[in-house]
């Protein structure tokens, strides 16, 4: 992998930094008037998900992180391991439950999700922005009341659980939007 | 792509004002303007500054990082006060506070004291500030007063495993085995620099004898060698840098020696400092103190500015 020097340390370039791969948020250069010059990076580690400040001294360098964003199908789980496809080469990949993590509860078979790979292996998945769902259980729906604006809980068929207004009925299918995890509206069933 | 420029018509007025009333300040003090190169056969040596080479007449020549050297070879042979008003350039220094091309104004006045010329910087700013903002009157604090107070060390005496630490509380620097010099820099521009001029203009003077550049460094009343040196700082950010020049032709040379050295140490271009500013020591510099002010940085915080693209036309990447 090629190396980069913290003058090229742009908002979404990936590195390695103590093994973990990241992805570079913000850059700030600190000079004193006269004296070493440093970076400031904020850095996301891909793998944890959380940010992290390192300061460098300006000029130093980093390698970059083979990762790579890519479109992929859900296929299905054996319960250990989650399956994916690349549409376009019939590819499969297998992400384990820590790559995953609270994506699966929108997982939902033959939906397109965007998989991050770090060297090859899936490190991250990133669900579908909204994904059309059926309600297994909720209490039954109040006929007409869609002025009052109240809602209630209710269970969706991966598992996911959000609040719906209260005439929505179990067995019907609604869309959500998996960022905020908020429901959006109700699909007409074909 | 950017055609148009980045700064506004009004800021553009401010640059022009600013500049006009810079003149008329020194005009009225006797204070001779100089033009030097930007253009100069010899580079920058010091290890933290990086020159932009240019080719000329088949040869590598430099942008000047400052006018300093050409103006200390002025000031050996005609011993007057002088100032230059120009564009100097650095390479890699870029963000918002940075633009690899400047504007600075340097001045050296004969005769004149460190602390004298301190004065004279914060009069030259209430002149520039003058219709634009109001200055409460500046401040004076020793490097070792603005550790105690921001960072609570001794910046002259700490041992450097309390250096570090501090340095790793304040930010996390990894594995960096940051040295003394490098451990004051990063506390200094994260921890102090940030807190000072918020009011109005603050003077930091005695810095550490290990950041002397082209200062003298004389023994405090404790016997702490301290550097001659003083920096301006104003709503947080640095904005002149002054000396009491060294006038020693022997420790000139010393300094342009170690510089080269620890380039070498480096893994940078090893410039040897440039023999016709030590030939004009020799001669006979006059006892004097010089500053340097970047003037696009005065005037986009007098502005009130937080980027100095708001008071550049063309920066770096419209350039």
């Amino acid at each position: 992998m090629a190396h980069y020097s913290t003058n090229e340390f742009k908002p979404g370039l990936k590195v390695l930094l103590d093994g973990e791969p990241c992805s570079i948020l913000e850059n700030e250069y600190v000079k004193p008037g006269k004296g070493q010059a440093f970076n400031r990076v904020r850095l996301r580690n891909l793998n944890t998900g959380r940010t992290w400040d390192r300061t460098f001294r300006s000029g130093e360098s980093l390698e970059g992180a083979d990762v790579m964003d890519v479109d992929m199908e859900y296929l299905y789980t054996d319960g250990e391991f989650y399956y994916f496809m690349e549409p376009s080469t019939f590819e499969q990949h297998q992400a384990d439950a820590k790559a995953v993590g609270e994506t699966v509860k929108w997982l939902k078979e033959q939906d397109v999700c965007t998989i991050t790979l770090f060297n090859g292996v899936p490190l991250s998945i990133t669900p579908p922005n909204f994904v059309e769902l059926e309600i297994v259980e909720t209490d039954p729906g109040v006929r007409g009341d869609t002025a009052t604006g109240g809602t209630k809980p209710a269970r969706l068929a991966t598992g996911a659980v959000v609040r719906v207004p209260l005439f929505i009925d179990q067995g019907e299918v609604i869309r959500c939007d998996t960022r905020s995890g908020e429901y959006v509206n109700r699909v007409k069933q074909s | 792509m950017h055609w148009q420029p980045s700064a506004s018509l009004a800021a553009l007025r401010a640059r022009a004002a600013m500049l006009q009333r810079i003149r008329a300040f020194f005009m009225a003090r006797d204070v001779l303007e100089v033009e030097v190169p930007c253009l100069d056969a010899f580079p920058n040596t010091d290890p933290n500054m990086a020159t932009i080479e240019a080719q000329c007449d088949g040869r590598t020549h430099y942008l000047q990082t400052s006018p300093e050297y050409a103006m200390k070879r002025l000031l050996a042979r005609d011993g007057v006060s002088i100032y230059s008003l120009g564009k100097a350039f650095r390479d890699g220094e870029i963000g918002p506070r940075h633009n690899p091309e400047f504007t600075m104004l340097e001045w050296y006045r004969v005769g004149m004291d460190w602390q004298a010329l301190m004065r004279e910087v914060a009069a030259l700013c209430q002149a520039c500030a003058e219709g634009i903002t109001s200055l409460e009157a500046p401040r004076f604090h020793s490097y070792s007063d603005v550790f105690m107070r921001f960072v609570g060390i001794d910046p002259h005496h700490a041992p450097l495993s309390r250096l570090r630490e501090v340095c790793q509380h304040v930010t996390d620097i990894g594995e960096l085995s940051l040295s003394r010099v490098e451990c004051l820099d990063l506390l200094f521009s994260y921890a102090i620099e940030p807190h000072l001029g918020a009011r109005g203009l603050q003077f930091v003077f005695d810095y550490p004898a290990c950041m002397a550049a082209l200062a003298n460094v004389e023994q405090r009343s404790d016997g702490t060698p301290v550097t001659r040196r003083f920096e301006l700082y104003f709503r947080g950010i640095e904005l002149a840098n002054g000396y009491q020049e060294l006038t020693d032709a022997e420790e000139q040379s010393r300094r342009f020696a170690a510089d080269e050295a620890r380039r070498v140490q480096e893994g940078k271009p090893a410039y040897r400092g440039d023999p016709r500013l030590v030939s004009a020591l020799q001669q006979g510099l006059p006892r004097c103190a010089g500053v340097a002010l970047g003037v696009d940085r005065l005037l986009m915080s007098l502005l009130g500015e937080q980027e100095l693209h708001a008071v550049q036309a063309f920066p770096l990447h419209r350039a």
